[in-house]
């Protein structure tokens, strides 16, 4: 690999900054990047593409998400960004960064956990209450207030709490 | 005016999409008429999230099969410009709501199937169908598992939980048949390796509906006799109304977006 720092791998770095801005208008805590839908950006001279990947298949917020980062580059001095959803490899939770980890917890949103506990069929997991930090927590649904939500009760402080469930 | 219907030319390939489309659409929106009238909140706000997973589901399978006929088609014309005879979905997801458990009872014997069916299409030679296969996989996981803790929690309940969930098993048993039954084009498409076998799954789908339903303390029927005709156009009256709903929009006002 030779690394030529040219004026496209400059145009690509802001193309990048400027696409990875975007928040969740959902979790307005994360931005896109933290969440891992953001997964690439192309620039070919003047024309720059962003590739993004659903995270689940009917979540409303995606296309908001795109029209935003559409809205971002322009504002960043490029015409015509195109916006291209990709669906393979298939978003998982274990690609939110540790930053959007910890910015969820600061949230009250109990990050998720690693996705191979996610096939346990009537499995027990084992989530810690973002307020107070007691592992002594129960399930009351899993499908919350958005699609990548569960919602949990703490039984220490008796707070009810959002789960971003692992997929 | 009224809005003609569009026209599919249904190669083997465009048709094995749409059917799987419309399995997920017409279950999708049978899942809607819950919003603001399930038992409990949670309920509310569950079933409508499954809702939205399978209409996600249907949109990128409506976007495949509309690319695979090279036309003028697109996910919306698709879902919203094809009268009853032109929908491809099994009979079972058309079933109406009835009761909770007649609802669950459906949700159960389609999630048990679809989990397997969308395992198995990761696998797929097709590229797309694989990634959808992979995303759709993860949905249904806790589809499954949110049908199969309701299908033990009203069995194994009170005594009238248990009548009504037996009772939709009863009733809803001989629409899962079509779930495994394969045409000529579609079977060519399974040796291409695009398509899923579904009777390579039907044991593993078996085992879970025997495992749920026997720790839910009800019982399986014995008669095999199977209602089938979704597949090739050939409907139970309840498509109709539901369609007629689903399209008033676009049918009353052409073209109409957002």
């Amino acid at each position: 690999m030779v690394t030529v720092p040219d004026r496209d791998s400059e145009l690509r770095q802001r193309a990048w900054e400027a696409a990875a801005s975007v928040v969740d208008p959902e979790i307005p805590v994360l931005t896109i990047a933290d969440l891992g839908v953001l997964r690439d950006v192309i620039v070919d001279g003047d024309h720059v593409e962003v590739a993004i990947t659903p995270t689940y298949s009917g979540c409303p917020a995606m296309n908001m998400i795109a029209l935003e980062i559409e809205v971002a580059l322009e504002r960043a001095g490029f015409r015509h960004p195109k916006v291209r959803t990709v669906l393979s490899p298939a978003w998982t939770t274990d690609w939110m960064s540790e930053e959007g980890r910890r910015k969820l917890r600061a949230y009250g949103i109990a990050p998720p956990l690693a996705s191979r506990s996610r096939r346990a069929l009537f499995g027990e997991q084992a989530i810690v209450c973002p307020q107070c930090g007691s592992g002594n927590t129960e399930l009351l649904s899993e499908f919350g207030s958005t699609s990548c939500k569960a919602l949990w009760r703490c039984k220490a402080c008796r707070e009810p709490f959002d789960y971003f469930k692992c997929h | 005016m009224p809005v003609a219907n569009v026209e599919v030319s249904e190669t083997p390939l465009v048709l094995y999409a749409v059917r799987r489309a419309d399995d997920a659409l017409i279950l999708g929106h049978r899942l809607s008429e819950w919003c603001g009238h399930a038992p409990m909140m949670e309920e509310d706000m569950a079933l409508s999230n499954i809702a939205l997973d399978l209409i996600g589901q249907a949109r990128e399978l409506y976007t495949y099969a509309a690319k695979a006929e090279g036309g003028d088609n697109d996910e919306d014309k698709l879902a919203y410009l094809r009268d009853v005879r032109q929908y491809r979905n099994l009979l079972l997801v058309e079933q109406p709501n009835g009761d909770f458990a007649q609802t669950l009872v459906r949700q159960f014997f389609y999630s048990a199937f679809a989990d397997l069916y969308w395992r198995a299409m990761m696998n797929s030679r097709d590229a797309t169908l694989a990634a959808i296969g992979a995303k759709s996989e993860k949905e249904s996981a806790y589809h499954l598992r949110h049908a199969s803790e309701w299908i033990i929690r009203l069995g194994d309940g009170t005594e009238g939980s248990h009548v009504r969930a037996q009772g939709a098993i009863d009733h809803l048993w001989a629409f899962t048949g079509e779930m495994f039954a394969v045409d000529d084009g579609e079977r060519a498409l399974i040796h291409a390796g695009i398509a899923i076998d579904p009777g390579t799954l039907r044991g593993g789908w078996m085992t879970t509906l025997s495992d749920v339903v026997s720790e839910a303390t009800l019982t399986l029927p014995q008669n095999d006799w199977m209602q089938q005709g979704g597949r090739s156009g050939r409907h139970s009256e309840h498509l109709g109304h539901l369609l007629s709903e689903l399209q008033s929009m676009q049918r009353t006002f052409p073209g109409q977006t957002w």
